[in-house]
């Protein structure tokens, strides 16, 4: 392992006549954080197992640091893991466990303490070092795993749904401090969830992965923003995706109302148009007829605290999700009330249905 | 009343109720009256000093512990792999490494060892086969002799160990295997550092129980071994049938009984393990 980068070239994967990895590219420079965000099904964990080498590519080559490690099995990659069960060894203690990747590689006794310690102090868990698996709690052992991971001060990290098991408070805790250890050691983390808000936190880049694809990659707020499918828009937070047709030089929604976007002309005679619920802007009155406005009927408003979200009737079976900020001195509309709603082309874009 | 509300003492009381009647009651009567045969505790003890250290006894014990060791190692080399496979296959494979296994038991003992019998006679198969090869110029000595009972035995007590084994294994988290693996683990690593350790309490229990079975053994030596393989159950059937000495095989009984009593205590407490132990 030198610099920590890492690349897929065109790798693919097929159980059977099922292929599960379609011929990913993909290219991870050193020291970032990257996270591969889909579905269960979607083929996120096959392609870490291949990254990791306990899965053979069938076609396609696995780079690391410049290396062809397609071939390689799994120790000769020299990679840290963190696994979604934790895989603490319960016959270990937890000094044991973490300095495991160092003893299997015959590092000396005072080395080997030296290591383990600093990893238990970067997860907090010093004084732990005797303790089993069965005297810990989630998210000690979650630490536990995460110091193994580091032991070794691997150039590169894999982390599979590593904070799938924790209650939502712990998560975010654990959140920040693996982003601040992997900042603090320049590692290259490669991260698979299925939690796209995790993803959206953490990440300095994201693919999301659609049926053995990548169906975008780019940084969280690219792939938020503008999503190039309906699949990422809806997949990534909530999403309005109103039907549209072609009407000569103009695009018509809902009620016949002109639509216009900044971005991604429509190409066929009918598609979507995306925006986000927090960009749309919700007025009283009926709306005046220009671009991008359209006049609903509330069918439900409901407070979440900070926002409130408006569930609004546009009209030909069309129903679109608003957010508005609970900002001070803003009266909420009711349900019923007649509204217009209103958003900026660059906040919209036109996909394919 | 549904069978779920009945007291745990219910469900077992016809079965505890024979085992008192007609294995607890009779053995307990049987070593009672030998001994008080004898008379004083003196007369007693002196009997006991007799009868264990007597050439016989004394040779049949060393017999028996002796095959009981090889045979229990014997038996954790062969079924340690067929466990491991039996834990890993699935469907078919696994239905058939299990019928192989456990289908014999579906025979009586005799005849699974006059088989055995016919296997490894001089004019048997197995020297047929060897003489025929040109392997060996003379027949093999594998019948009524140490070899013989060895042999016979391992079959025997075979299932034992790899059942206990599987359950052992069948425990052990793949995962952790993969995990292990992926921190650099070399397969040998793998194995010694994880499986082996997380496998450890199967195997204490699966010698336990083979060894407790192993030193009861009567019919497979006796049918399968020579003049000089006697086994101390067979002492106490002969004891028994042949020289109607009561109060000697009373004693051997209690010397086996007891040996197996304290073996089999550590069994529980290993076996217990199987289910609490390799487990959060």
């Amino acid at each position: 392992m030198s610099d920590g980068s890492v690349a897929l070239e065109g790798v693919t994967k097929r159980y059977g006549s099922e292929t599960v990895v379609a011929g990913i590219s993909l290219a991870i420079p050193a020291g970032e954080f990257f996270t591969l965000l889909g579905p269960s099904g979607s083929g996120k964990t096959t392609t870490l197992s291949m990254l990791a080498g306990f899965v053979m590519a069938d076609e396609g080559r696995v780079l690391m640091g410049g290396r062809d490690m397609t071939r390689v099995p799994p120790r000769g990659r020299g990679l840290g893991m963190v696994f979604q069960n934790y895989a603490i060894f319960p016959h270990l203690t937890v000094a044991e466990n973490v300095a495991f990747p160092l003893s299997v590689k015959g590092t000396s006794k005072s080395e080997i303490a030296a290591r383990v310690a600093e990893a238990l102090a970067m997860v907090k868990l010093t004084g732990f070092e005797t303790r089993y698996q069965r005297q810990l709690s989630g998210g000690q052992q979650q630490r536990v795993a995460l110091a193994r991971a580091i032991v070794a001060h691997p150039r590169v990290v894999l982390m599979d749904e590593p904070l799938g098991a924790l209650d939502k408070n712990l998560r975010y805790h654990m959140q920040v401090e693996i982003k601040d250890i992997q900042r603090r050691l320049g590692m290259t983390v490669i991260y698979v969830t299925h939690d796209q808000e995790e993803a959206l936190t953490m990440s300095d880049r994201i693919a999301i992965m659609e049926r053995g694809r990548i169906a975008q990659m780019g940084p969280p707020r690219e792939v938020y923003e503008k999503p190039q499918s309906s699949f990422v828009a809806s997949f990534l937070g909530e999403a309005n995706l109103l039907r549209v047709r072609r009407d000569g030089p103009a695009v018509r929604g809902p009620g016949g109302s002109v639509l216009v976007a900044a971005e991604g002309g429509l190409s066929a005679a009918e598609g979507l148009a995306f925006v986000r619920p927090e960009k749309v802007r919700v007025e009283s009155g009926r709306a005046e007829p220009a671009p991008n406005r359209l006049t609903g009927k509330v069918l439900h408003a409901s407070f979440l605290g900070n926002i409130v979200r408006y569930e609004i009737d546009a009209g030909d079976g069309a129903t679109l999700l608003c957010d508005a900020a609970n900002a001070a001195g803003v009266e909420p509309h009711r349900p019923g009330d007649i509204v217009t709603m209103i958003w900026r082309p660059e906040d919209s874009r036109f996909l394919a249905a | 009343m549904p069978l779920g509300r009945l007291p745990a003492w219910l469900l077992l009381a016809p079965a505890l109720l024979l085992l008192i009647g007609v294995f607890l009651v009779p053995i307990g009567w049987f070593l009672v009256a030998s001994i008080m045969e004898l008379g004083t505790p003196a007369e007693i003890w002196e009997e006991v000093d007799a009868v264990l250290f007597s050439g016989a006894v004394a040779g049949a014990l060393i017999n028996t512990n002796w095959i009981g060791l090889v045979v229990t190692l014997l038996v954790l080399v062969i079924g340690y792999p067929v466990s491991y496979a039996l834990s890993r296959a699935k469907g078919v494979a696994f239905t058939l490494i299990l019928l192989c296994i456990v289908l014999p038991y579906f025979t009586s003992t005799i005849v699974r060892t006059y088989a055995w019998m016919v296997l490894l006679g001089r004019n048997g198969l197995i020297n047929q086969v060897l003489l025929g090869t040109g392997l060996i110029s003379e027949p093999l000595n594998l019948l009524y002799n140490r070899t013989g009972v060895v042999i016979g035995m391992t079959y025997v007590l075979l299932p034992y160990m790899v059942l206990t084994l599987y359950a052992a294994m069948k425990a052990v988290d793949m995962r952790l295997l993969q995990a292990a693996e992926g921190m650099g683990a070399t397969p040998l690593q793998v194995f010694l550092r994880v499986f082996a350790p997380l496998t450890l309490h199967g195997v204490i229990a699966g010698v336990l129980i083979t060894f407790i079975l192993a030193i009861g053994f009567f019919v497979t030596p006796a049918l399968m071994g020579g003049p000089s393989d006697i086994m101390i159950a067979m002492l106490i059937e002969r004891e028994v049938e042949l020289t109607q000495n009561w109060p000697a095989a009373a004693i051997m009984t209690v010397v086996l009984l007891t040996v197996t009593l304290i073996l089999y205590g550590l069994y529980s407490r290993f076996s217990g393990a199987l289910e609490g132990g390799a487990k959060p």
